[in-house]
């Protein structure tokens, strides 16, 4: 099984003798979207396509950075693994989405430095200020405990895999190929938010009081309420809360916190490559 | 000279090496023109962090055959687990993991599982048809983690998608 001409074993080994530019903090040195045709479909408005694309994939990064906060923290070791992998499947969706709308728009991605080697998807995610972000204020509050986080998780997936089921319609072929991967993706976070959902809810009165504390936390900031959250409250018995929208616009104040954690060194570093 | 289909079809999965990527399903097509090669791969998941390693892989042993290669990704058709061979399922159970069932198909809305997911999984170690999933997510994106309940021991289930 072992191959001595590549050796998966030492990580840098790779890196070295490459002509790719290697930026230090990219999670990868190649276009996400090497090779796939961009060019947006006549009577498709480039800037508005740009616009929907940022604003999924700024969901999928800052809820990626939230599940990733989990990380050595979750009450068991297979929840940890299960956050991470989620986190994981949002990072790529949201590399695909942020690469997408760069490429449909040059003018979203933020001007750096001459002879900065940092790709247009990390640009996005790492140096546009909380104002330029288009994600929504549910995915920005910060995590609470593992039922406030199964909250979330469950209401966000739900309206995320019902709206890339309605992408799949879409005019642009790009964003049809991401969501038809997402969905598969998706599937199995709603399931586990689910799973989870109900399982605290007929655990303990404290694991049920919890949930319900955990739900009231995230329930103002919803979109929609799919089919699928309404199942779910059904079979745990939790009524939905009583609160109606947060009205509030603009982003919350846990976004800049969570921005300046996500962003500091690769912007104190800009020309950063190894 | 080898053709560089046949060298690009004999890269492995870093993360399953017993899987060539031919085997996994992700090597969508090699394109050459004389010693010029075009690979396209398709990831698994979106955030597979094996890529950009399969990539390198790709143009290095192309390299070393004399080839230029260039790879290319493609998203469209969205790999599926029933595009691994029976070659690489075999080769999956030799190591000690078991193998995908049917990738599920829908039509109309995705219906959602309350209940851990049902799969017919059979230990890779003994055989016994009386497994027990631990978690539906196991050390990368595309495993679950089981549990012989015969044997006990705990082994890997490559997730339907």
């Amino acid at each position: 099984m072992t191959d001595p001409a590549i050796d998966h074993d030492n990580s840098y080994a790779e890196l070295l003798g490459s002509d790719d530019s290697q930026w230090a903090f990219g999670h990868d040195f190649e276009d996400p979207l090497a090779g796939v045709d961009t060019s947006v479909p006549e009577g498709l408005d480039a800037g508005e396509l740009a616009q929907e694309c940022l604003r999924l994939g700024d969901d999928a990064l800052v809820l990626s950075h939230r599940l990733s906060q989990w990380c050595s923290h979750a009450p068991d070791l297979e929840l940890d693994i299960a956050l991470a992998n989620i986190a994981l499947d949002l990072l790529g969706q949201a590399r695909l989405l942020l690469a997408r709308a760069a490429a449909a728009d040059p003018s979203v991605v933020p001007v750096l430095p001459e002879g900065s080697p940092v790709p247009a998807e990390d640009a996005l995610a790492y140096f546009r200020e909380a104002a330029a972000f288009r994600c929504s204020r549910l995915v920005e509050l910060e995590n609470g405990d593992f039922a406030q986080t199964t909250a979330r998780l469950l209401l966000v997936a739900s309206a995320r895999l019902a709206e890339f089921e309605r992408l799949r319609e879409h005019a642009d072929p790009v964003l049809v190929a991401i969501a038809a991967k997402g969905v598969k993706e998706l599937t199995y976070h709603r399931d586990f938010a689910a799973q989870w959902f109900v399982t605290l809810a007929q655990g303990t009165a404290e694991s049920r009081r919890r949930l319900e504390a955990g739900l009231a936390a995230v329930w103002p900031y919803r979109e929609a309420v799919e089919p699928a959250v309404t199942q779910v409250l059904t079979v745990a018995e939790v009524d939905e809360p009583t609160a109606g929208r947060s009205v509030s616009r603009g982003h919350t104040e846990a976004l800049s916190r969570l921005l300046a954690e996500m962003q500091v060194v690769a912007r104190a570093h800009p020309r950063g490559q190894w | 000279m080898v053709s560089a289909r046949s060298i690009a079809a004999e890269v492995r999965d870093p993360e399953m090496p017993m899987l060539t990527l031919e085997d996994l399903g992700v090597l969508r097509e090699v394109e050459a023109d004389g010693r010029t090669v075009t690979v396209t791969i398709t990831p698994t998941y979106s955030g597979c962090p094996a890529m950009a390693t399969m990539r390198d892989d790709l143009v290095h042993r192309l390299a070393d055959a004399g080839y230029d290669a260039r790879v290319r990704v493609s998203l469209t058709p969205a790999w599926s687990t029933d595009w691994i061979s029976e070659r690489g399922r075999q080769a999956l159970r030799e190591h000690g993991l078991s193998a995908p069932g049917p990738a599920p198909s829908h039509d109309g809305p995705i219906p959602l599982t309350l209940l851990p997911t049902a799969r017919a999984v059979t230990c890779p170690q003994c055989g016994s048809p009386r497994t027990e999933l631990t978690s539906e997510f196991g050390a990368t994106a595309c495993k679950a983690l089981y549990r012989c309940t015969d044997c006990l021991e705990p082994f890997e289930h490559v997730k339907e998608i």
